[in-house]
């Protein structure tokens, strides 16, 4: 178990390390200089020259690179071009709308997709599945920031329910900064629901052909008691793996979820970030990402040893 | 509401009718608590599509900076009013030498900035020197250049002198880039800005909100100030900026992004759509070096091509103003002169073929990814196939890839943006500048402009220029940007046409 672990930190490290140099040398062979988007179009040649010493950005390529690495090092991630604040303030302050956002979409689509991918398993070939169907179908063909303008239409435009978008902020109180993040959840929710839903639902019927559910049912159990105490533990494993690959597309739509519903999250910061070049912000909030989603991988093998004692056993 | 309390009460049969009563009057009361309390409002929250980058608009181009701080937060020695007219502000008058060389400023008394330094003579210097100096990454340092020495004879005395008369000065001191700033706090302005106006800087959530708080000291009793509180809050998108208005979060969109979505409003009763000018000229710049475009017939031959009326009807939806060189209706002396080379395809083809190009030419137009360029370029590619021109369209990224490759590197053909800077007809003498465009008579008359101090002289000299330009076609004249207005019909107060971009809170208001 610990030489497991120690191997995947370590090699977690070597391809964070390589998504740096990456990360690093693709933002600063972007055409655009930041220099020059922060002075416009009226800025004379010296000015510019000025600006960009001022910003660091006349030092050789390698050096801003080992600059920034050591940086890292000791918690100093840079200073944003655009707001003139420390990097990493800026991306705590991001997560603390991003990740409860994350959190809630994942939640919710695990809650919408478990129980329906169940019971269509179960009442497979029916009506009900096939409205199951319709609905998962449904959730992968609309993307999210659409089924967000939608859900704009209906609850704030026309209904006045909820906010059309914006973050009060977590000092406005734990109700208010939920309350605006519910319809973003949802439309982020709803694709993930779409996906998970059909996936349960193989993998519980893959199960449910097994030996073992027969003998369940054979010892007799009914079939609730087979599907829900034999299939669905056995069939969660294709799920969370769904789960942990879903986890990418997440952030992705994070970006334009976050854009339609204006909430100021990392996906916000990084969009914000890209188009004024604003590269030192986008180099950390690209590697951040990546480095979550590699995070995240390493989460859901260990989810497999919770769930599979096989797997835990030849761990050991 | 009141209804709803009722009926809970009569259909759960728990509660008594007593408490029930009891209910309805208690929401009465909050109810009509609330309706006081909206009579005396006195807070306002105005939604722009960009954010700031940095809150300083001395060391930024970006006009979302200005949107937020100019005259709110920092103020100038003289000011541009609604109209566009320049006022004293920071410097209550001034003396201008005959030889238009000595301007001498006598600057206000008692002036404070929000953290109780004193504004003086000195602080008036150190900004200018700040915004001219060689370390100075002033947008605008151009402007400045033509300061020779300053002199600070006394704490309320400026005196500036110049190295040749320039007589837009007084206009560019008014600018958000020329603010006053105080040497303890100017390092920071980026950040937690430190100005002299009626509005002190609070907090900026980044990424969503600054928030402004009324300056209770502030130095002129004459204006009255009836905000308490002001936000500014940033939505990028269109449809989200539309239901933020509908649904009554932000208050006020004084440039509201969408002309397609304007139609929307109509219906909205409690929201006003109003209607005025900008300073956005959107021209379709030439490479005046490079073949076909160095030849003038073949750009009038392209002018004659273009239907005004339609580009604006396709790109924006019909709101906006013709224009027939780089200045708006806005502009002191202005004239029209779309009709210089009107919309004649005929004309337009046989002078096309006088230049050579009998058979028609093809040529690449690098379009910013934003709706109206986009818009324009597919209106223009049509109206061009009329003459038998084929008009490539390839998309380029706005600002990162356009400032490098057209506005530095003048690696293109023809392109299109909305030029933001007022009274910017200079730019098509400055050397280099992306049109390539080069005319000694031209820059000739903009010199005269400088070397008369004189408002009427300027106009005139103005309008000439204009006509040189008109006919010279060094970029494609479009058409004025519309201020597109979306507020709640009880706000009052805020600027209908934008002389220069901002959002000025002095006289901003609720009425009942």
């Amino acid at each position: 178990m610990i030489t497991i672990l120690t191997r995947r930190i370590l090699s977690l490290i070597i391809t964070l390390l390589a998504v740096s140099l990456l990360v690093f040398s693709i933002m600063n062979l972007l055409p655009g200089d930041p220099a020059a988007i922060m002075l416009g179009t009226s800025a004379s040649p010296d000015t510019l020259a000025a600006l960009q010493k001022q910003m660091g950005l006349d030092q050789p390529l390698p050096l801003r690179y080992l600059a920034w690495l050591s940086g890292m090092l000791q918690g100093d991630l840079g200073t944003s071009y655009t707001y003139s604040v420390p990097v990493a303030g800026l991306i705590v302050e991001r997560l603390a709308v991003t990740l409860p956002l994350a959190l809630m979409a994942v939640v919710l689509s695990v809650a919408i997709a478990v129980p329906l991918g169940v019971t269509a398993a179960r009442y497979r070939n029916g009506p009900v599945d096939l409205i199951v169907g319709l609905f998962s179908y449904a959730g992968i063909a609309m993307p999210a920031f659409w089924v967000g303008l939608l859900l704009i239409l209906l609850f704030s435009s026309s209904l006045g329910w909820m906010p059309a978008g914006g973050f009060p902020g977590w000092d406005a109180g734990i109700g208010a900064g939920l309350k605006a993040l519910v319809l973003p959840a949802v439309s982020l929710a709803l694709a993930q629901a779409g996906v998970l839903t059909r996936v349960a639902r193989t993998s519980v019927i893959e199960v449910m052909n097994e030996d073992f559910v027969r003998t369940a049912r054979a010892k007799g159990l009914g079939e609730g008691a087979a599907l829900w105490r034999h299939a669905v533990p056995n069939a969660l494993i294709p799920v969370v793996t769904m789960l942990g690959l879903q986890f990418t597309f997440l952030v992705a739509g994070a970006v334009l979820v976050e854009n339609v519903f204006n909430l100021p999250g990392l996906g916000r910061l990084a969009y914000q970030a890209l188009s004024q070049r604003d590269i030192i912000v986008m180099q950390n909030v690209v590697l951040f990402f990546a480095g979550l989603v590699i995070v995240m991988n390493f989460l859901v093998d260990l989810a497999y040893l919770v769930i599979d004692p096989r797997l835990r056993a030849k761990a050991q | 509401m009141l209804r709803t309390i009722s009926m809970i009460g009569s259909a759960s049969g728990a509660i008594t009718r007593r408490v029930a009563l009891g209910l309805m009057v208690t929401a009465s009361v909050l109810a009509m608590g609330q309706s006081r309390a909206e009579a005396a409002k006195d807070n306002v929250t105005i939604g722009m599509a960009i954010e700031p980058a940095g809150l300083d608009p001395t060391v930024a181009a970006p006009v979302a900076i200005g949107q937020v701080t100019w005259q709110n937060v920092f103020e100038g020695l003289t000011t541009i009013d609604r109209q566009g007219k320049v006022v004293p502000l920071l410097a209550e008058s001034w003396t201008i030498s005959p030889d238009g060389l000595t301007y001498t400023f006598k600057l206000r008394d008692g002036v404070t900035f929000h953290d109780g330094e004193a504004f003086s003579s000195a602080t008036a210097k150190f900004t200018l020197d700040r915004a001219r100096g060689d370390q100075s990454v002033n947008p605008q340092k151009r402007y400045f250049s033509t300061i020779d020495t300053i002199e600070t004879p006394d704490a309320t005395t400026l005196v500036l002198k110049l190295k040749q008369p320039t007589g837009s000065l007084l206009y560019w001191l008014g600018w958000p880039s020329a603010v006053m700033v105080a040497p303890k706090t100017a390092e920071n302005n980026k950040v937690t800005p430190v100005g002299t106006g009626p509005f002190k800087f609070v907090s900026w959530a980044k990424g969503s909100q600054v928030q402004l708080e009324k300056n209770a000291g502030y130095w002129n009793s004459q204006v009255s100030v009836k905000l308490e509180k002001a936000s500014f809050r940033f939505i990028g998108d269109a449809q989200a900026q539309a239901a933020a208005l509908k649904a009554g979060d932000v208050d006020a969109f004084p440039e509201f992004g969408a002309p397609e979505l304007m139609e929307s409003f109509k219906g909205d009763a409690k929201l006003v759509t109003v209607i005025g000018n900008t300073e956005l000229k959107v021209v379709a710049g030439m490479n005046n070096a490079t073949k076909p475009f160095n030849d003038k017939r073949v750009r009038q031959a392209l002018m004659m091509a273009v239907d005004r009326a339609t580009v604006i009807e396709g790109a924006w939806s019909g709101l906006g103003t013709a224009i027939g060189s780089h200045y708006t209706p806005n502009d002191p002396g202005y004239i029209d002169l779309t009709g210089t080379y009107a919309y004649d395809v005929e004309k337009a083809k046989a002078l096309l073929a006088e230049a050579g190009y009998p058979n028609g030419l093809t040529f690449t137009i690098k379009a910013p990814q934003m709706a109206y360029a986009q818009r324009t370029s597919q209106v223009l590619q049509a109206l061009f196939s009329e003459i038998g021109v084929t008009m490539n369209i390839e998309t380029t990224e706005f600002p990162a890839k356009w400032v490098a490759d057209v506005l530095k590197a003048a690696n293109y053909e023809m392109t299109i943006v909305a030029h933001a800077e007022p009274m910017d007809l200079d730019i098509y003498a400055r050397d280099p500048y992306y049109f390539n465009y080069k005319n000694p008579a031209y820059n000739a008359v903009l010199q005269k402009v400088q070397e008369t101090s004189d408002p009427a002289e300027q106009a005139k000299l103005y309008g000439e220029a204009q006509k040189i330009l008109a006919d010279d076609v060094p970029s494609l004249f479009l058409f004025v940007m519309p201020k597109l207005g979306v507020w709640d019909g009880k706000l009052k107060g805020l600027w209908e046409n934008e002389p220069i971009p901002s959002n000025v809170l002095t006289d901003v208001h609720w009425v009942e």
